[in-house]
C-alpha cells in the first residue's frame, strides 16, 4: 500500500468519464511519474488525487485515511502540495512573497524551510526581491516548486513542470526534483516529456484513454519495446 | 494670486482627490479580490455616513462633542460599524451565492445593482433625500487674516478644517492600509488572492476570509471618505450615488485592481475636475490690468458637467491604455 | 414547448384580469392610463431584453436613452423658433463648423505626426485652442438665443414637423450615441460597459437639462403637439358630438330639453379624455407589435441563432470566427434604439418634456427590474415584465403608506415616529425594486417566462 494512491479512480467534468477506474499511487521518497498520449487523463488523475474533481467511483488514501471526500484546501492542510501547468506563481508578488504565501497555513517560525528552498533554488535568494511575473519561465517553475515546498509537504504534485522550459533548464529541474525527493517527500509527475520524466521515475504510469495500460519502474519501461514503441517514439 | 490658485483650485482638489482616493480605494480591493465592479460603493458610502449624520445629531443634542473638532469623528466609530455590518450581511446574503457557483462578472455587477437600490431606499428611509449638514466646530484652520499675520504678506491663503482634515485622515488611512496590504499575513493573503484565485486556494488561503477582510475595509474607507465629503460639503444620498463615476474613473485610469493606481487616479480626476470648472474670471482680474476682467465667469466647463470629465477621463483611458495607468486588471 | 405556450398564455392573461380589477375597484380613466405607460414600459423592456436577454450586455444607461428619445419629440413637433435662428443661428453654425475643423485637424495631426512628445504637445494646444474658438462663437450665439422671449422660447425649437415622427427619430439618436459608447466600451470588460453607459446618461441628462437653447432645460416645453386632436377640440367636434349621442343613447332617451342638453355635454366632456388614450393605447400597441414581431424574428433568425451562440460561449464563437465586439455593438445600438422609440413614445403621451424627470431609478433600474422578473431572453416575458412591474411600482406607494398605517396604528397621530414612517413610505420604492430584483435573480433567475430550450430538429 502506498503512501498517496487513487485506487480505480472513475470520473470526468460531467458528460462521459475521463478517468476509467485508473490507479496511481506513490511512496515517501520515491518519484513517480504518470506518462501517457494527449487526453489519456493525467492532469485530470492528479486533479482528482488532489480533490478538484469528484470521483464517481474509486477512493484515495494519504498514509492509510481515506481523503476521497476532502477539499483541495484540506489536503493542504493535510500537507499535500500541489503546482498546477500554468498560472503557478503570484505574478504580482515579490519571490519572497510568493514563498511567504506557500507558508500561509504555517504558524511556525518558516525561515529555516525558506532558508532550505533557497539553498535548492540559489538563483531565487538571488531575486527574492523581484516581482515573480518578470522572471523567466524557467524561473517562475521554480518559484513556483518553491512555493509548494515552504508547507513541508509530505506529497508535492507537478503538472507538467517542464512545459515550455529548455532542455537544459528541463534537465536542472529534475536534478531538483531528485533532490527533493531524497529529502523523503513523495514526488508524483504527470509529464509530456516521457523519456526525460522516467529516466528519474521510481516508478512509471503509462496510461491510456483513463486507465492504466502500463505500470513498472522507470528503467524497465524505458527497456519494454512495446512502451518505447508506443509512447516514447521507438 | 497664489492664494487665490492656492484656495480655489489646489486645497479643494487635494481634499477632493483624497476623498474620492478613499472611495476608489474601495472600489478597486472590490475589483481585485471579488472580480467585479460594484456599483453599491457609492451608496455604501451615504449609508455608512447616514449612521454617523445620525449619531453626531443625537451627540449634539446631548451637549457631547470635541470642538474644536467636529462632533462627527466621534460618531465616526458608530457609522464604521454599520457600513461594516451591512457589508458583511449583504456578502452573505447575496455575493456569497454567486461566488460558490462562480458566476460571469456581470451578474455580479447586476446584483451590486440591486444591493444599490436597496441600501440607497434604507438610506432615504431613515433620513430622508435632503440635505443634511452635520458639520460644527470650528471653521478655519488658518483664515486669510491668520495667514497674512503670519506671514506678512497681502494675499490671504485659508484652508479650512475640513480640508486639513480630510488630508490628514486620508495619508492615515492610506498609510495604514498599504502597510496591512504590504506588511501582514492576511494583506499579503489579500493580495494573493487578487492576483491568482486558485494558486491562493491551492496554498491553504481561505477565501471567505479574504472576501470578509475585504468587506470591512472597502466599508471603512467608504464611511470615512463619506463623511469626510460630508463635512466638507454636505451629506445627500443622491450626491453619493453620484460620486461612483469619478470614483470608478479613478480605479480605471490608475488600472483597476491596483490600490496604488487609485490614488493616482483620484487626484487625477478631481484635480482635473476642479480646474476645469474653476470660474478663472477671479484669478485673470488679478493678472491684467485693471478693468480688463473678462465677462464671462472665465470657465473651461460649467460646473453642472463636471461627471461629464470623470466620463471624459474614463473615455480616453478606455481608448489609449484600458489597463490604466498601472496595468490593471483587462479581460 | 406546450408547457411555456400555457404560461405565456396564463401570464397575458393574469395581466388582462389584473388591469381589469383596476378597471373595476380604481377609475377606468386610471386603467387606461396605466396601461399606456405599461405598453411604454414593455417596449422599453424589449429594448433591454435586446441587451442583455440576447447579448448579456449590461447597460446601466437606459435613462439617457430615454431621455434622447424625449428630446427628439421637442426637436421634431416643436415649431422653429424663427427669431432665436435670427439671433443665434449663424454663432451656432458658425460653432459647428469650428468644431469639425477641430475634428478634422485631430485626425490630420494623427496621421501626419508620428506618436510622441512633440504630437502631444501639438494635440493639446490644438484641442484646448479649438475648444476656445469653438466657445467664441458657441457662448454669445446661445446667450443670444437663450434671450429671445425666455418665459415660453429662448430655444431654437424644432423642425414644426409631425410628432409622431419623433418616435423613429428618437430611435436613431439614440442609436447614435449607442454606436459612440459602444466602440469605447464594448470588447473590453463586461463592466467598463456597465460604467460607460452610467457615465454617457448623466451627461446626456446634464446636457438636457442645462443647455438651454436646445430645448429650454429645466424650464421644460410643455404643450407638445398630439398625434390627434386635443379634448378640447373634440368637444365640439360635431362629428364627436355626433359619435357620444350615438353611444349613450339609452341614457339620453330618459331625458329631454336643457337636461338632455347637459348630460351630452358631460358625456362628450368625460369621453373625450378616453377616447384621446384610447387612441394613445391604439398607437402605443401597434408600436409594440411591429417592435416585438421585428425582435422576434431576429431572435429566431440565424442572426439571433448567432447572438445566443455568443453570449452562452462567447470565446468558442470567437474562435469560430465571428466578430464578437462587432455582433455586440450591433445588440447594443439596437437595443438603445428601442428604448429610444420609447422614450419619444413617453414625452408625446406627457404631452411635455421635462428633463428633471429622468430618473435612474425610474428608468434604467426599473426596466432592468422588468426584464429580469419577465425572464431575460424571452420577448414575452420582457412584455409581461413590464406590464406586471409597472404596476407594481404604481401601486407600491399607496401600498407603501396603506403598510406604515397599518404597522402605526397603535401610535397617536401626531407621534414623530409614525409621521416620519408615513413621510419616508414614499421611499419605499427603491427598497422595495431593489429587493425584488435580487430575489428575482437569486431564486427565480430564468424570470417568469423562462428562456425557451431550443433543441435541433
Amino acid at each position: 500500500m502506498s503512501f498517496l494512491i487513487g485506487k480505480d479512480m472513475r470520473g470526468g467534468y460531467g458528460g462521459a468519464d475521463i478517468l476509467n477506474g485508473c490507479t496511481i499511487g506513490v511512496d515517501k521518497g520515491q518519484i513517480a511519474v504518470v506518462v501517457g498520449p494527449n487526453g489519456a487523463g493525467k492532469s485530470t488523475a492528479m486533479k482528482a488525487l488532489f480533490g478538484m474533481l469528484s470521483l464517481r467511483a474509486g477512493s484515495v488514501t494519504l498514509d492509510g485515511r481515506d481523503i476521497t471526500s476532502m477539499s483541495p484546501q484540506d489536503r493542504v492542510a493535510c500537507d499535500m502540495a500541489f503546482v498546477p501547468q500554468t498560472n503557478n506563481v503570484f505574478a504580482g508578488m515579490t519571490v519572497e512573497e510568493n514563498l511567504e504565501m506557500g507558508a500561509y497555513l504555517r504558524r511556525d517560525d518558516f525561515s529555516d524551510t525558506m532558508a532550505e528552498v533557497f539553498d535548492l533554488f540559489p538563483i531565487l535568494k538571488e531575486k527574492r526581491r523581484q516581482f515573480a511575473g518578470e522572471l523567466s519561465g524557467g524561473q517562475r517553475q521554480q518559484v513556483a516548486v518553491g512555493r509548494a515546498l515552504m508547507t513541508q509537504p509530505s506529497v508535492l504534485m507537478l503538472d507538467e513542470p517542464t512545459a515550455g522550459v529548455s532542455p537544459i533548464v528541463m534537465d536542472e529541474l529534475f536534478d531538483r526534483v531528485i533532490a527533493i525527493k531524497k529529502t523523503g517527500i513523495a514526488v508524483l509527475i504527470v509529464e509530456q516529456n516521457a523519456r526525460q520524466a522516467l529516466e528519474i521515475a521510481d516508478i512509471g504510469y503509462v496510461l491510456v484513454s483513463g486507465e492504466n495500460r502500463f505500470t513498472d519502474t522507470g528503467e524497465a519501461l524505458m527497456a519494454d519495446p512495446e512502451v518505447r514503441k508506443s509512447f516514447l517514439g521507438g | 494670486m497664489f492664494a487665490l490658485m492656492s484656495n480655489f483650485v489646489f486645497v479643494p482638489a487635494l481634499t477632493y482627490g483624497s476623498q474620492l482616493a478613499l472611495g476608489a480605494l474601495g472600489i478597486t480591493l472590490v475589483f481585485g479580490v471579488l472580480r467585479f465592479a460594484n456599483f453599491a460603493h457609492g451608496d455604501l458610502m451615504a449609508f455608512g455616513t447616514m449612521g454617523v449624520v445620525l449619531i453626531t445629531y443625537w451627540l449634539q443634542a446631548h451637549g457631547i462633542g470635541i470642538d474644536p473638532l467636529p462632533t462627527a469623528l466621534l460618531a465616526l466609530p458608530f457609522g464604521i460599524a454599520l457600513a461594516v455590518g451591512a457589508s458583511l450581511l449583504i456578502d452573505r446574503t447575496v455575493y456569497r451565492f454567486y461566488r460558490k457557483r462562480r458566476a460571469a462578472p456581470v451578474i455580479l455587477v447586476v446584483a451590486s445593482v440591486g444591493v444599490m437600490y436597496v441600501l440607497n431606499g434604507l438610506t432615504r428611509f431613515v433620513i430622508g433625500a435632503e440635505d443634511q449638514r452635520f458639520f460644527d466646530g470650528a471653521r478655519f484652520l488658518i483664515s486669510a487674516g491668520d495667514f497674512k499675520d503670519l506671514t506678512g504678506l497681502d494675499e490671504g491663503v485659508t484652508i479650512k478644517l475640513t480640508q486639513a482634515l480630510t488630508v490628514v485622515v486620508a495619508v492615515l488611512m492610506v498609510a495604514a492600509l498599504f502597510w496591512f496590504l504590504q506588511k501582514t499575513r492576511t494583506g499579503k493573503a489579500m493580495r494573493a488572492y487578487s492576483d491568482n484565485e486558485d494558486l491562493a486556494l491551492l496554498s491553504g488561503i481561505s477565501p471567505d476570509r479574504v472576501v470578509a477582510v475585504t468587506w470591512i475595509i472597502a466599508a471603512v474607507l467608504a464611511t470615512v471618505a463619506g463623511t469626510l465629503y460630508g463635512l466638507d460639503k454636505s451629506f445627500k444620498p443622491f450626491v453619493y450615488f453620484q460620486l461612483i463615476l469619478p470614483m470608478f474613473a479613478a480605479a480605471i485610469v490608475g488600472g483597476i485592481g491596483q490600490p496604488i493606481g487609485a490614488i493616482i487616479g483620484a487626484y487625477v480626476v478631481a484635480f482635473s475636475e476642479v480646474m476645469l470648472t474653476y470660474a478663472y474670471k477671479r484669478a485673470l482680474m488679478y493678472i491684467g490690468p485693471e478693468g480688463w476682467g473678462p465677462e464671462g465667469l472665465m470657465q473651461i466647463l460649467s460646473t453642472e458637467y463636471k461627471f461629464a470629465i470623470s466620463f471624459l477621463i474614463l473615455v480616453f483611458v478606455l481608448l489609449v491604455r484600458p489597463t490604466g495607468i498601472f496595468r490593471g486588471k483587462v479581460i | 414547448m406546450s408547457a411555456i405556450l400555457t404560461r405565456t398564455r396564463l401570464a397575458y392573461l393574469g395581466i388582462i384580469v389584473l388591469l381589469l380589477l383596476v378597471g373595476v375597484f380604481q377609475s377606468w380613466s386610471v386603467a387606461l392610463v396605466m396601461i399606456n405607460l405599461c405598453l411604454i414600459s414593455a417596449v422599453m423592456a424589449l429594448g433591454v431584453n435586446i441587451q442583455w436577454g440576447y447579448a448579456g450586455l449590461f447597460s446601466a444607461g437606459t435613462v439617457g436613452f430615454v431621455a434622447l428619445g424625449g428630446l427628439a419629440g421637442v426637436l421634431i413637433s416643436e415649431a422653429p423658433v424663427i427669431e432665436a435662428w435670427d439671433v443665434g443661428g449663424a454663432g451656432l453654425i458658425y460653432s459647428v463648423a469650428t468644431l469639425a475643423a477641430l475634428i478634422a485637424a485631430i485626425f490630420i495631426i494623427m496621421s501626419v505626426m508620428k506618436p510622441g512628445t512633440a504630437r502631444r504637445i501639438v494635440m493639446t494646444c490644438v484641442i484646448l485652442g479649438g475648444y476656445f474658438a469653438v466657445r467664441y462663437f458657441f457662448d454669445p450665439a446661445t446667450d443670444a438665443i437663450e434671450g429671445v422671449n425666455p418665459s415660453a422660447q429662448g430655444f431654437l425649437g424644432g423642425l414644426g414637423l409631425p410628432i409622431l415622427l419623433s418616435w423613429p427619430v428618437g430611435g436613431l439618436l439614440a442609436a447614435l450615441v449607442a454606436w459612440g459608447i459602444g466602440k469605447v466600451a464594448l470588447g473590453l470588460r463586461s463592466d467598463y460597459l456597465a460604467i460607460a453607459t452610467l457615465g454617457i446618461a448623466e451627461i446626456v441628462i446634464a446636457v438636457i437639462k442645462n443647455e438651454d437653447w436646445l430645448a429650454r432645460g429645466v424650464k421644460n416645453v410643455s404643450g407638445l403637439a398630439r398625434p390627434m386632436p386635443k379634448e378640447i377640440a373634440l368637444q365640439e367636434s360635431p362629428e364627436f358630438i355626433g359619435w357620444i349621442e350615438w353611444l349613450h343613447s339609452g341614457a339620453l332617451s330618459t331625458v329631454t330639453g336643457d337636461e338632455r342638453i347637459q348630460m351630452l355635454r358631460d358625456f362628450a366632456q368625460q369621453d373625450a379624455g378616453t377616447f384621446v388614450k384610447l387612441i394613445y393605447m391604439l398607437l402605443f400597441t401597434v408600436v409594440l407589435l411591429i417592435l416585438f414581431a421585428l425582435a422576434q424574428r431576429a431572435l429566431n433568425s440565424p442572426w439571433g441563432r448567432m447572438m445566443r451562440a455568443i453570449r452562452d460561449n462567447e470565446v468558442a464563437a470567437e474562435a469560430m470566427g465571428k466578430n464578437v465586439t462587432k455582433r455586440h455593438l450591433q445588440t447594443f445600438i439596437l437595443g438603445s434604439a428601442v428604448v429610444g422609440i420609447a422614450g419619444a413614445m413617453l414625452t408625446t403621451l406627457d404631452g411635455q418634456f421635462t428633463p428633471g424627470t429622468y430618473n435612474p431609478l425610474r428608468f434604467t433600474f426599473l426596466v432592468w427590474v422588468m426584464v429580469i422578473v419577465g425572464g431575460s431572453g424571452n420577448n414575452h416575458g420582457s412584455v409581461i415584465g413590464g406590464f406586471l412591474i409597472w404596476f407594481a411600482w404604481v401601486q407600491a406607494e399607496p401600498a407603501g403608506i396603506l403598510l406604515m398605517d397599518g404597522l402605526t396604528f397603535f401610535m397617536a397621530p401626531d407621534n414623530p415616529v409614525r409621521l416620519h414612517l408615513l413621510d419616508a413610505a414614499a421611499q419605499m420604492r427603491p427598497l422595495l425594486m431593489g429587493l425584488v430584483l435580487l430575489l428575482a435573480m437569486r431564486f427565480s433567475p430564468k424570470g417568469i417566462l423562462p428562456e425557451p430550450i431550443r433543441t435541433a430538429r
